[in-house]
């Protein structure tokens, strides 16, 4: 138990890591996700089969893989990015996917007749999108979009083993100082990622609550 | 794919060179004991009956202990000693079983019993005694830094403030370059990622044994070199279940046993030895 305290520190670094791993990557992917969607019920076929392509690829690699290409593969082909840069860029490209996929589901949910009627009254594609097919699409989205955010938060975790001192790195060198003290370290770390998660959790809630419509 | 690449750049760096090479293995391995003759109820009686003995090692250490991609043959020091303690037992090489593990993993294999022993780099440190007994050191080595060959800002320990050094994630290696001398440490799973991501020059020096840094140094010496003296002293131990301690003094006996008769010596010779080093006196026994 004092080992917990002793190193709070340290183990608030290593979170504080996590949580801008976590963050960034979800901006990124929500952002990338949203423009894939699009992409995939837009009208232009190579951009739909560009959309489709993307999320074969990336949805069906495992993570590790990809960490695997961009932390040994950027300075091979020359690029050489941070750690925390190469793993933010292996977490958004893989999160985008799902994301990307939850936000479709939500826009399969609106009726077609919605979409039909704005563009009847000469709305282009993407004020279609962005005035009547979005804000109602999020709100079905908005729950698997928070599982997903939930996961990303835990996917961090990979990182350690590619050079970024996150919470899991601690977790390891803390097991490695106080090896009599595993178990509570374990524990310890392991309720960071609990109340991490519980945050996300209760952040997309108060979203959705939000974004509710009085029926 | 660029792993692999890596890797069979490494097997034909080893094949040209030789650095490890196997093949006369054979030579070193010592005879199995015959007039072996254990009280009943101790562990060594227990073994012996059993005719097996499962030994956790590493598989990623040139010279130290290394399995070979291509033969899939592990060959290394510590290989060598398992093998010697093994014969001590009156055991056939075939009756050892070498199981991999990592530094993480080591004390919870050696306590719930799926590995009789661990001999693989393995440092005797106060912090470790609390969960398992150790029996040796039969190898002390000490921390060094692998960097660059073209690299002379990096001369030793003391030039590392702020500088990327990498090591693996829970070794003892990376929290010294970082408490004690300012250095960024840069985790990685295991040593030949650290050293793939200082040829591809995203971090600055790889630091851990220099015996581990000498094999790599060895396969790649035109593009690494080790610089500076050892900075820590690392016993390697014997680990063992916490509390057998006839076991424990059985083993301390073998080890002072191979330094006498020249096995250990042959031992190194025929591993670390072909780095270019010349063979240290071996350690003292300590008998805690």
């Amino acid at each position: 138990m004092d080992v917990l305290l002793d190193n709070f520190d340290t183990i608030l670094d290593g979170f504080r890591e996590t949580i801008a791993l976590t963050a960034l990557s979800a901006v990124c992917a929500i952002v990338l996700g949203v423009v894939l969607a699009a992409m995939r019920v837009g009208p232009a076929a190579p951009l739909r089969w560009a959309g489709a392509a993307y999320v074969n690829v990336f949805r069906n690699t495992p993570l590790l893989l990809l960490f695997v290409l961009f932390v040994f593969g950027l300075p091979t082909v020359g690029i050489q990015a941070s750690f925390f840069l190469r793993a933010v860029i292996a977490l958004t490209l893989y999160t985008a996917a799902f994301v990307c996929e939850a936000v479709r589901s939500g826009v399969n949910t609106v009726q077609r007749g919605q979409a039909e009627a704005a563009r009847a009254i000469g709305m282009t594609f993407g004020q279609t999108l962005r005035y009547v097919v979005l804000p109602q699409a999020i709100r079905t989205a908005i729950p698997p979009i928070s599982s997903l955010m939930i996961a990303l938060a835990r996917n961090t975790s990979v990182a350690e083993a590619f050079g970024t001192k996150e919470a899991t790195y601690v977790l390891d060198s803390l097991g490695r100082d106080h090896a009599s003290a595993l178990y509570w370290i374990f524990a310890g770390i392991a309720l960071g990622y609990l109340v991490l998660c519980l945050l996300i959790a209760g952040g997309f809630r108060l979203l959705e609550r939000q974004l509710r419509v009085a029926r | 794919m660029f792993r692999r690449i890596g890797a069979a750049m490494a097997v034909a760096a080893l094949a040209l060179t030789g650095a490890c090479g196997g093949g006369d293995d054979d030579k070193s391995s010592t005879a199995k004991a015959t007039d072996t003759n254990f009280a009943a109820g101790t562990t060594m009686a227990k073994l012996h009956d059993a005719k097996k003995i499962t030994i956790g090692t590493k598989y990623d250490q040139p010279g130290i202990a290394y399995k070979d991609p291509a033969s899939g043959d592990l060959q290394g020091f510590d290989i060598e000693i398992a093998k010697y303690i093994g014969a001590k037992l009156g055991l056939d090489e075939n009756q050892i079983e070498f199981k991999e593990v990592i530094s993480k993993n080591r004390e919870d294999f050696i306590k719930n019993g799926s590995v009789d022993l661990v001999i693989g780099s393995y440092s005797i440190t106060d912090e470790r005694k609390k969960v398992v007994d150790f029996a040796g050191p039969y190898y002390v080595t000490g921390q060094q830094l692998l960097v660059a060959k073209d690299d002379d800002s990096i001369k030793g320990p003391d030039d590392l403030k702020g500088k990327k050094v990498c090591s693996v994630t829970g070794s003892t290696s990376i929290a010294t370059v970082e408490e004690k001398y300012g250095a960024n440490p840069v985790p990685f799973g295991t040593y030949t990622e650290c050293v793939n991501q200082l040829t591809s020059g995203s971090v600055d020096a790889v630091t851990t044994d220099g015996a581990i840094l000498l094999g790599y140094a060895a396969r790649q010496p035109d593009k690494l070199k080790v610089v500076g003296d050892a900075f820590s002293t690392e016993n390697y131990g014997i680990g063992l279940k916490r509390g057998d301690t006839k076991f424990r003094a059985w083993l301390n006996d073998q080890i002072e046993g191979s330094f006498k008769d020249g096995s250990w010596k042959k031992a190194f010779e025929g591993t670390l030895g072909k780095s270019g080093v010349d063979t240290p006196e071996p350690p003292k026994v300590d008998r805690y």
